[in-house]
Order: C-alpha cells, then sequence, then structure tokens
C-alpha cells in the first residue's frame, strides 16, 4: 500500500470507533402541535430521545411499542463495528492490499445489510398495526422514510445519519476510495493483468 | 382595595379646590390621546412572543395575573390566597395546607403588591412575592412553574399592607402592618385606649437565597400608627427601608376626618443593618405568639402546614438609632427610591407638592442630630434637613412614583386621572398625560430597579366607566400602556384585568423565560400515592376511607371502572399524570363532587375527595382537552349500599370488574 493509504487506514478504522460515542442515526417528527419535534437517536446499544412520547403518539394508530431491549441488532452492532474496526488495524499492521479489498467488501455488506435491516424493521413498525386501533386510515401504512422525509398524517416524518452514522460512513467511503487508488496503481504497474479490475469496476458500481 | 373608602369621599371634597388649583396647573381633559403608530407598536403577530411580563395583582381576586407586553394578552391567573376551581387549588386536598392560618383555612385574601426578586437590585425573575392584606400573609410564587409555593402568616400585625417589597439582593422581603393593634399580652383592650396600647409590627421576612423559603428574622415594634407603603434603600442605601406612615394623629375612629388634620404625617427610615447589630448582639426578645408557615413541595406535589410559637422582637422605644421618622406632607402614600438610592420620592395624597428626600442629607442631620422632635421616642428629623426638593404644582393626589433609564421619574395622580413625568434632579414636571380614570400605582418596565428598564410605563386604574362594553353595575378594571421612550408619554393600549389591578412589576421576557419548568419529572415524583406506570395502579379500602390509586395519559384514565365503594365512604382520588410532555395537563372531575376538579400537569399527582351521597354509577372524567380521543377518557364508579356485598375491584380493559351484583 501507498504510504497515504496506509494513513486513511488508520483514520477510517479509527472513524468508525465513532459510532460508540455519537448516535448513528436519527428520526426526527414535526407536526403543527408539536413545533418542538420529536427526535428518536438510535445509538450502537440504545434508542434514546422522546420515545416515550413517541409510544404515546403511535398508539392512536395502533404502531407497536418501541423498545430498545427488543432489537436484537442493538446487541450485535457493537460487536459488529468492533471487529470491522478491528480488521482495519490489522490491515494497517499488516501492510497487505488483499487485506485492504477484504475489509472493504466487508464494510460494503455491513452497509448493506444494516439498509436492509433497517428497512424491514421500518416495513415492520409501519405496516402491523393492531387491529384494535383507535385511528385507521384506510389504504395507510406509517412507514417512516429510511432516508429524507416522508409525511405520515399530521407528522412530518425525517431518517438522516448522526454524527456516528457519518462517521461511519465516511470510514466506509474512504476505504472504498483508497481500494479504488490501490487497485489503479496496480493496474498501472501491471498492464497484463486485468482480473483484479473487476473488482474494483464492483466496488464502484456497489457504492 | 385600600384606596377606594377614603377616596370615594375624598374625590368630592376635593372637588372644589381642585377648580382654583386647576387654573395654575390644568390636568389635560379626558379624551382619548392617541397617536397613530399605536396599533402597531402593540401588535404582536401571531407566532410572535411578547417583550416584557406583566405581573399584576388581582386585589380583592386574591390572585396573581400574568399578562404579556405590549400586547396587553392574559397569559395566566395564578392563585395565591383564593381557591381557584379551575385547577382545584385550595380544594385539592395537597393544596389545602397552603390556606391554613392561626384563624383556621381562610381561601381568600386581599393582594396588593406583587415584587420580582432582586440581585444586584434588579428583577433576577427566580420568585414573585405578594401580601395578603387582609390575614396578614406573605406569598412567594416559583416562576419557574408560575405556583405558589410558600405562604407565611405574619403575627402581631393587623393588614399586611406596606409589604413584601424586598432590599437589593433580597435579603428580606418586609411586613409592615397597616392597622396598629394591641400586641403581647392583653389585647382586649378599649378601642379608645388606641395611643396607649396599640403598636405597630414591622417584620422582616429573611429569604434563603437558594430555596426562597421565608421566615421571619425579627420584628420591629414601632409606634402605633398606620404603615401604608415602603421600599428598600439600594445603592447608596442598601441597608435601610423607608415606610410611610398615615394617621399620625393616632385617632380610632372617623379616619377620614381625624386622621387629616396635622399637616405632616411621617416617613419611616429603618436602619435594618443596625437592628441586626442588636440581634447579634442578642437584644432581640422571644415573643410568645401563634402564626402558620404553609409549604408546597415540589417533589410530593404537596402543601404542609407548622405552626411558629414565637417571633424575635426588637422595641424602637428601648433600642435606639434603628429607625427615624421624616415629616413628610399629609398623608402619604409611596416611599419610592430613585436607581441610584440617593433620592426618597413621598407621595402625600393630599398634598399639593411631592417632597423629594435625600438619603445623604438625612443621614447627615442623623449624624448631627438635627431633630425637630420626638415620636413615641422616635426621633423627627428636621423637614429641611433632609429634603432635597419639592416637585411644584405636580397635580392631584399623588401615589405613587417609579423611574425610567433616563433620570426621570413617573407619578400617578389618583385625583386628577393622570401620569406626571417630571426630572428627578430638577424636579421640574416635563409631561403629564390623562389615565382612565383614578389611576392608583402605576408600573414602569424594571422601575424600582438600579438599572430601569425603561421603555413602557402601566397604570392600574380602579374605574372603566365608558372605556369597554358595560357589564351591569360592575364594569372591568384595566391597566393602561404608556410609551415612554420619547420626551411625550404616548397612550397605546387599555386592556381589562382581573380583580383589581392594584400594583404590578414588569421585567423583560428573557428574565422569567430562561428558568422555565415544562413538565414534573415523574421518576422524581415522590407524592405518597404516586403512580409511575398504569401496572401500579390500585385501590384499597381502610375502614370507610377508599384511597384510588389512578394515573391519566392520552386518552384514557386507569383504573376506569371502579366497583365497591359503599355509601358513607370517603373516596380519595390519587391521579398522577404519566404524560413527560409540555403543555399536557390531564383534568379529572367525578359527578357530584362537592368541592372542585383537579388539573394535574404532567409528572404531578393530585387528589380529590369525593364523598358520594346516594347509590349508582358515577361517572368521571378528564376535564382538559387533551388529544384527539380526550372525550373518551372517562370512566365509572359504582355506588353500593353501606351494607352491600359488592366487592372493591377495578380495573381497564381486561381486568374491569365482571358481574358482580349486588347481593343485599
Ligand atoms: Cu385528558
Amino acid at each position: 500500500m501507498k504510504k497515504s493509504s496506509r494513513i486513511l487506514v488508520i483514520v477510517s478504522a479509527v472513524l468508525m470507533l465513532g459510532a460508540y460515542f455519537f448516535p448513528i442515526w436519527k428520526i426526527s417528527l414535526e407536526a403543527p402541535q408539536y413545533p418542538e419535534g420529536l427526535e428518536m437517536n438510535i445509538l450502537i446499544n440504545n434508542i434514546t430521545g422522546d420515545v416515550a412520547k413517541i409510544n404515546g403518539l403511535n398508539h392512536y394508530i395502533g404502531m407497536k411499542h418501541i423498545h430498545a431491549e427488543d432489537f436484537i441488532e442493538l446487541k450485535l452492532l457493537p460487536y459488529a463495528v468492533g471487529l470491522l474496526a478491528a480488521f482495519g488495524l490489522l490491515t494497517y499492521w499488516r501492510n497487505n492490499q488483499k487485506l485492504l479489498y477484504t475489509w472493504a467488501v466487508l464494510l460494503i455488506i455491513f452497509g448493506v445489510v444494516g439498509a436492509v435491516d433497517f428497512y424491514l424493521w421500518e416495513y415492520d413498525y409501519g405496516h402491523d398495526l393492531d387491529p384494535m386501533a383507535a385511528i385507521k386510515v384506510p389504504g395507510m401504512s406509517y412507514q417512516p422514510p429510511l432516508f429524507g422525509y416522508k409525511q405520515l398524517l399530521n407528522f412530518l416524518a425525517g431518517s438522516f445519519p448522526a454524527l456516528g452514522g457519518w462517521m461511519v460512513i465516511g470510514a466506509i467511503s474512504t476505504v472504498i476510495g483508497i481500494s479504488i487508488i490501490e487497485l489503479r496503481t496496480k493496474k498501472n504497474n501491471k498492464h497484463e493483468k486485468s482480473n483484479v479490475n473487476t473488482i474494483g469496476h464492483s466496488n464502484v458500481g456497489l457504492q | 382595595m385600600s384606596l377606594s373608602t377614603p377616596y370615594s369621599k375624598l374625590v368630592l371634597a376635593t372637588a372644589v379646590a381642585a377648580v382654583t388649583f386647576t387654573t395654575a396647573c390644568k390636568p389635560k381633559k379626558a379624551e382619548t390621546v392617541i397617536s397613530g403608530d399605536a396599533a402597531q407598536k402593540v401588535y404582536v403577530a401571531p407566532g410572535k412572543l411578547d417583550e416584557v411580563y406583566l405581573f399584576a395583582s388581582g386585589g380583592f381576586s386574591g390572585q396573581v395575573a400574568a399578562y404579556g407586553l405590549p400586547s396587553g394578552r392574559l397569559l395566566k391567573v395564578i392563585p395565591v390566597f383564593s381557591q381557584n376551581p379551575e385547577n382545584g387549588w385550595g380544594y385539592s386536598e395537597e393544596t389545602k395546607a397552603m390556606l391554613n392560618t392561626s384563624h383556621g383555612f381562610i381561601p381568600w385574601d386581599d393582594a396588593h403588591h406583587p415584587q420580582i426578586s432582586k440581585t444586584d437590585g434588579s428583577d433576577d425573575g427566580r420568585w414573585l412575592f405578594i401580601n395578603g392584606n387582609n390575614t396578614p400573609r406573605i406569598a412567594r410564587i416559583n416562576l419557574a412553574t408560575f405556583k405558589t409555593e410558600e405562604i407565611l402568616e405574619i403575627p402581631n400585625s393587623g393588614g399586611n399592607h406596606s409589604s413584601p417589597y424586598c432590599t437589593e439582593n433580597t435579603e428580606y422581603v418586609v411586613a409592615g402592618t397597616r392597622f396598629s393593634v394591641p400586641i403581647e399580652g392583653n389585647t382586649d383592650v378599649p378601642i379608645n385606649t388606641y395611643k396607649e396600647n396599640f403598636r405597630g409590627a414591622l417584620s422582616f421576612v429573611k429569604v434563603d437565597p437558594k430555596e426562597g423559603h421565608m421566615n421571619i428574622a425579627f420584628q420591629l415594634l414601632v409606634p402605633g400608627v398606620n404603615y401604608d407603603l415602603a421600599r428598600s434603600g439600594k445603592g447608596a442605601s442598601h441597608g435601610w427601608m423607608f415606610f410611610t406612615c398615615y394617621n399620625s394623629e393616632q385617632a380610632n375612629t372617623l379616619l377620614e376626618v381625624n386622621a387629616s388634620q396635622r399637616d405632616k404625617d411621617f416617613i419611616m427610615a429603618v436602619n435594618w443593618k443596625k437592628a441586626e447589630e442588636y440581634l447579634k448582639q442578642g437584644k432581640g426578645k422571644k415573643t410568645p405568639t401563634t402564626y402558620y408557615h404553609n409549604n408546597y413541595d415540589e417533589r410530593t406535589h404537596s402543601a404542609s402546614s407548622k405552626v411558629e410559637k414565637e417571633v424575635l422582637t426588637l422595641d424602637t422605644r428601648v433600642l435606639k438609632d434603628i429607625v427615624y421618622f421624616i415629616p413628610c406632607p399629609k398623608s402619604p402614600h409611596g416611599a419610592d427610591v430613585s436607581p441610584d438610592g440617593e433620592s426618597i420620592v413621598a407621595s402625600g395624597k393630599l398634598a399639593a407638592v411631592i417632597p423629594v428626600f435625600s438619603f445623604k442629607k438625612m443621614t447627615d442631620a442623623i449624624a448631627k442630630k438635627t431633630f425637630e422632635s420626638e415620636f413615641d421616642k422616635v426621633p423627627v428629623i428636621k423637614y429641611e434637613a433632609a429634603l432635597a426638593g419639592e416637585v411644584q404644582k405636580p397635580g392631584l393626589g399623588p401615589l405613587h412614583t417609579e423611574f425610567d433609564d433616563k433620570g426621570y421619574a413617573y407619578t400617578s395622580m389618583f385625583v386628577s386621572s393622570e401620569i406626571v413625568k417630571w426630572k428627578v434632579d430638577t424636579r421640574e414636571v416635563v409631561d403629564r398625560i390623562p389615565t382612565y380614570y383614578s389611576i392608583g400605582h402605576l408600573c414602569v418596565v424594571g422601575g424600582d430597579n438600579k438599572k430601569p428598564y425603561g421603555k413602557y410605563a402601566i397604570a392600574l386604574n380602579k374605574i372603566t366607566k365608558d372605556r369597554y362594553l358595560p357589564t351591569g353595575p360592575e364594569l372591568t378594571q384595566s391597566a393602561q400602556l404608556f410609551d415612554i421612550t420619547g420626551e411625550k408619554m404616548n397612550l397605546l393600549l387599555d386592556f381589562p384585568t382581573i380583580g383589581e389591578p392594584h400594583y404590578a412589576q414588569a421585567c423583560p421576557a428573557d428574565v422569567i423565560l430562561k428558568n422555565q419548568k415544562k413538565i414534573f419529572e415523574l421518576s422524581k415524583n415522590e407524592h405518597p400515592y404516586a403512580v409511575k406506570n398504569e401496572k401500579e395502579t390500585k385501590i384499597v379500602r381502610n375502614g370507610k376511607r377508599v384511597d384510588v390509586w389512578m394515573t391519566a395519559i392520552r386518552s384514557h384514565l386507569a383504573p376506569d371502572n371502579i366497583e365497591g365503594i359503599k355509601l358513607g365512604d370517603e373516596v380519595y382520588f390519587h391521579i398522577t399524570n404519566l404524560e413527560q410532555d409540555w403543555d399536557v395537563p390531564h383534568g379529572f372531575a367525578v359527578k357530584g363532587a362537592e368541592n372542585a376538579e383537579l388539573l394535574i400537569m404532567p409528572g404531578e399527582t393530585q387528589t380529590i375527595k369525593w364523598t358520594p351521597k346516594s347509590t349508582g354509577i358515577f361517572p368521571f372524567y378528564c376535564t382538559d382537552f387533551c388529544s384527539a380521543l380526550h372525550q373518551e377518557m372517562q370512566g365509572y364508579a359504582r355506588v353500593s349500599p353501606a351494607n352491600s356485598t359488592v366487592a372493591l375491584k377495578s380495573g381497564i380493559g381486561e381486568t374491569a370488574p365482571k358481574n358482580e351484583l349486588a347481593k343485599n
């Protein structure tokens, strides 16, 4: 690896640890009678913010209560992030390009699985409603957006990464970037070999 | 209302005098003088907040009202000395103790003078103190919650009028008696022995700087006259307090005539630092008496009463140099201290001038013993020796003065219904403007502070004939808002008030806003009957007493079905509001309750007692519109005959009692 790539590898590994200190994701709710807004912060092992208030409001539409204890994800996440960061340190220590590519692939898988899991979780909460609920709007489900804003009855729901999440996203992007650069350098050095390039392309595609 | 009685006749009496007097100094005709941009200056657009809080006493309503300025919008009525069915104040089991006195449960008072607590001579927005005039009391309202937290009864007093003015750093609030009365020992004396047996008591109430808790540090026993108003010294005069006195004739009947005989009454200057020295030397005397001290605890959401049995007194006949009299033209009302603490402005209601005394000249006169006489063993300083000068021909019936940030004073004129603006250092009148009508006190924003905010003056009026739509023989009372930023005062707005807006204090909104409390934390609720979640709700019988541990949350009460109550039971509904969201109180009312409803703040527990008078089904429900399903927030209590076998049960949904037939 180039010297600059190696430095970025250690920076990325450290950046990932931000997930332990700052919220990863934030869901916000705004409504006319809540001008101050409601917030739900997803931490690496917990959910904080106005969860009780949101649960209170959601009971009108028959949504299940959100309890941090109910999420297996929040129990696995600290280990997953820890392992991925450790893999980065290993890459740095061994100074090995193959390890770097493996790490990049693992991070991409982590990102995709995370997004899909989050989507499914939102789908379940938004659709699995209590048939006894007080407010039933025909055809209405209450799935929050995966990313961005969405109007749900009187609430404007927003879903965005929070500081810890941005740090992880920054780390993943950087690792993918380094991988591409390293692949290009390799290609320039060895014109005849092109099989590695396909991996490089697929990386870009996934990104 | 202390002013109206002597005044109704005073107006007539001075009418003739006014004709000659006003030829030289004619007050403006009572017409509406309003400039074109007044509406713009008081318009607070929807969604915008007012700039200033105004706290006006409700006078005979016994309450305080908070208004926003410049809009004049009523924001909240804070119950203090009066029961308030709107939220159960004085009716709920938790708040009843707040109205206990040595005379029993007194659910009303005459609340006159609000005072915002001060730090370094300026409003700090922590507490609002107010006096109960009739059954002498001082209340402390917490401005973080707008809730009355403490009521202290004042012993040895016959009307707590010159009260509760606080010192520069709220070291003390004072409680000067309006009526002198016989105190210590035999109080069953002929009324006409006033001169021999009646004495005044000036109470200095210590305020704990952290929690605001009050206790009477000492009482000064002073000559038997009437004590009307007071202000503390500040800056140069810090350590002193000034009280106005009337009835220096010491009359006991027909005061209208008999207490208007002397050309001059007094201002009493009190050196409270000197009093503290005597206390340190152990010169105070413990005197037996009985008075109540009621505290509302925010953690238990409950009030309790404590009976105090003695008070420390300092007798000014014996202990010298604490108090001095300064002669002051007839029947003074306000004794107001300028922002620098150097000028003491006295308003002799029946006087043709406003005397302005100099603190420096006063202390020099005391040092040089420039006294003209003694009154009941208290030295009387020579009038000229303490006088800085007089405001000439200010108008009729000067009552009370406050100050702005530019060196001007504003004096309310009761008889001539106007505000007069004059320059403090030259004492020349620079402007006058009519008020509608019969202004009592006035208020300048921060007008008693070391650094007044200025900008607005508020007139607190007694009469509003032809200003509003009539409402039968009794018309609304009102406040008026004046712009005082320019050379000339401008009327901006009239607005009706609750009760009698006797006096008011105003301060910039941010001073109050920074302390606002939005909810009571449920986890910190230490009420003995608090329930932290619905699973803990229950119903318990103890003899004829039934306690219901109930919760309220949008949009149901738990339990909502109660059976097994018997005729003759006393039922206590203890309701905890489980919400932890700002501005989501729940109410509670039950059919046939003889007291009131409850209004329970988020995280709070409140109790209402209910004694059903007949058998049957009694609905109960939430009274504060809380959600789309508010109307569904209801339940039933079943009351069976005294000898019934229906078991005591309660529940909600699955747990509701089922098929319990009466078998009697
Ligand atoms: Cu309700």
